[in-house]
């Protein structure tokens, strides 16, 4: 009859995940979405911890046990969500790939503390096995994205023939884990070299991927997990495991595929295509033709007043200087003057697709007034002036002319089509893709130095005293 | 070929069960607008700490003499705990955002 009961709890549970996520694609409920997985998620948890029971009667319920997961849950929420809450939304993308990593860990931790309990049953070894392995590579390679994505490691770690390296450990960790799991070993030894090795190759998948291209392997690491939980699920023969695992590991799958998509980059490229290495050699092209111009705020204001339409493309560099709030009240300016202006997002703006929105809209930009790339493109052409603020690559020609260029193929902002270019930046220091950028030299581009926000407020005062 | 199709047989449900969910998943994610990528990205992160459930399970399964496993079962859940709390949490921050405006 418990037995029941939690099977039910778990059956509301696997429903509600499924319904949750249906729910998240789209905007008008993709808030109720998420807020019903994670009550589908408490009652799985607190079904578990009241209502489990071991089919072979090894469950026990004493206070110390009992104590340890209560506190353990408590400090688990508190962290949680005390880092959720606090983050700056520019930490966004660090913090979703270190709560995967945890996730990671944890599956992994399962498989490391269940294999002696397995030793000999070929059958649920292999889920053993295979959840701590594939929990590892998740956790070591989210801790290398969570440290590319913070700034940490900002220079890529150039490996010579890494593919191949990568490939050949792979294989390794795979007979390794084969024969773990088959000759029906009981050595701890063993089991903790392969979880080394294990742990060793989620930081060689992810140490030689561009930072660009991190939001894409994360998707792909969360997938991992997604698919480490359901080994877990395999283990216990536990329905809710299996259905948050699988559902995650295969929408992860697909969300990734389509994240490459957005970037008209291939999966393939990205694991395996040498981002960092074609930059070297892109990099010795670099001697660019042509002089590039400053305008002056005033020049730069007067220019704004007095036109109909004004695009403005955020990128990165407006987030971190944390002009949101500014470039609102800019906007707002401008449109007091009867100018149209409208904001531009580019697909992989910032640092995660969807990145800019959520930063805007946290200054209570108008929704409406974002507008994403394909329906914005045709409009440069009748734009008067574009303002491009921190962005770089993601209106750089070379995606468009140059094939030797790492970001070739990407779709653009067509922004060269537009009467005037004004860029904001805070130096002539290549943007994220390390690559130089031929908009700067064009006639039509003027260049405003300096921070994002200390730019946009001067333009502000500008525009005020006009 | 014969191991295969016996393995088949015993476990035709779990079968099915896996083939039905990896379709789930696809169609549930069929047309994303770009903007949701990383919401639903973290969504599908704060799911998949219901492997906690595991390490909960673990703990209970546990001899309470066991020091080292309640210990590691311990690091376990809160590990489990951060990734499910911290997920939803986090997705929600960014979910805030999508008010139309009036």
């Amino acid at each position: 009859m418990i037995q029941n009961i939690l099977e039910f709890a778990y059956l509301i549970a696997s429903v509600t995940f499924i319904i949750g996520l249906k729910m998240m694609s789209n905007p008008k409920s993709a808030r109720q979405g998420n807020l019903i997985a994670a009550a589908g998620m408490s009652l799985a948890i607190a079904g578990t911890i009241f209502l489990y029971e071991n089919g072979e009667g090894l469950t026990s319920r004493e206070p110390i046990k009992m104590g340890l997961i209560f506190v353990a849950i408590l400090i688990g929420t508190i962290i949680g969500w005390l880092t959720a809450k606090r983050v700056q939304m520019t930490k966004m993308p660090e913090l979703v790939s270190m709560f995967n990593g945890m996730g990671g860990a944890c599956a992994a931790m399962i498989g490391l503390m269940e294999f002696h309990h397995n030793v000999g049953n070929t059958g649920p070894q292999m889920a053993v096995i295979l959840g701590m392995i594939i929990g590892s590579v998740s956790f070591s390679g989210s801790v290398v994205a969570f440290l590319k994505l913070n700034g940490t490691m900002q220079k890529p770690i150039r490996i010579p023939s890494y593919n191949i390296l990568n490939s050949v450990i792979l294989v390794g960790v795979l007979i390794f884990s084969g024969y773990v799991i088959f000759s029906g070993t009981s050595s701890s030894l063993l089991l903790y070299l392969l979880f080394a090795a294990a742990l060793f190759y989620g930081i060689m998948f992810v140490i030689p991927i561009g930072g660009a291209d991190m939001p894409v392997v994360i998707s792909l690491l969360n997938s991992f997990t997604g698919l480490a939980a359901a080994f877990g699920g395999f283990l216990y023969d536990n329905k809710v495991m299996l259905t948050g695992g699988i559902l995650v590991g295969s929408a992860g799958t697909l969300l990734t595929i389509v994240m490459c998509k957005a970037m008209n980059r291939s999966l393939w490229s990205v694991i395996f295509g040498a981002f960092g290495e074609s930059a070297a050699v892109a990099g010795s092209s670099s001697t660019m033709k042509g002089s590039i111009k400053d305008i002056s705020i005033n020049d730069a204001a007067v220019l704004m007043n007095y036109s109909k339409k004004v695009i403005i493309v955020p990128g990165y560099g407006l987030a971190v200087a944390q002009a949101q709030h500014v470039i609102h009240e800019l906007e707002n300016l401008l449109e007091e003057r009867g100018v149209e202006v409208k904001y531009a997002i580019h697909p992989v703006a910032g640092r995660m697709p969807g990145h800019m929105n959520v930063l805007l809209a946290e200054s209570n930009v108008d929704y409406g007034k974002l507008v994403e790339m394909e329906e914005i493109n045709p409009e440069f052409n009748s734009t008067d002036v574009v303002l491009v603020v921190g962005a770089n690559d993601v209106v750089n020609p070379a995606a468009k002319t140059d094939p030797s260029s790492p970001i070739y193929g990407m779709p653009i902002l067509d922004v060269e089509n537009a009467t005037n270019i004004l860029i904001n930046k805070r130096s002539m220091n290549a943007g994220y893709a390390g690559i130089e950028n031929e908009l700067f030299y064009n006639p039509k581009t003027s260049m405003l130095f300096g921070d994002a926000k200390s730019v946009l407020t001067k333009l502000v005062t500008e525009l005020k005293s006009m | 070929m014969e191991a295969i199709l016996d393995f088949i047989g015993t476990n035709k449900e779990i079968l099915y069960f896996v083939i039905l969910s990896i379709f789930v998943g696809i169609e549930v994610i069929g047309r994303v607008p770009t903007v949701l990528h990383t919401p639903l990205m973290s969504g599908a992160n704060a799911i998949h700490g219901v492997v906690v459930v595991g390490a909960i399970i673990v703990m209970l399964d546990v001899s309470p003499t066991d020091y080292i496993s309640l210990a590691l079962g311990f690091v376990a859940v809160v590990l489990g705990t951060l990734n499910v709390v911290g997920g939803f949490v986090v997705t929600d921050r960014m979910l805030e955002m999508f008010k139309k405006k009036k």
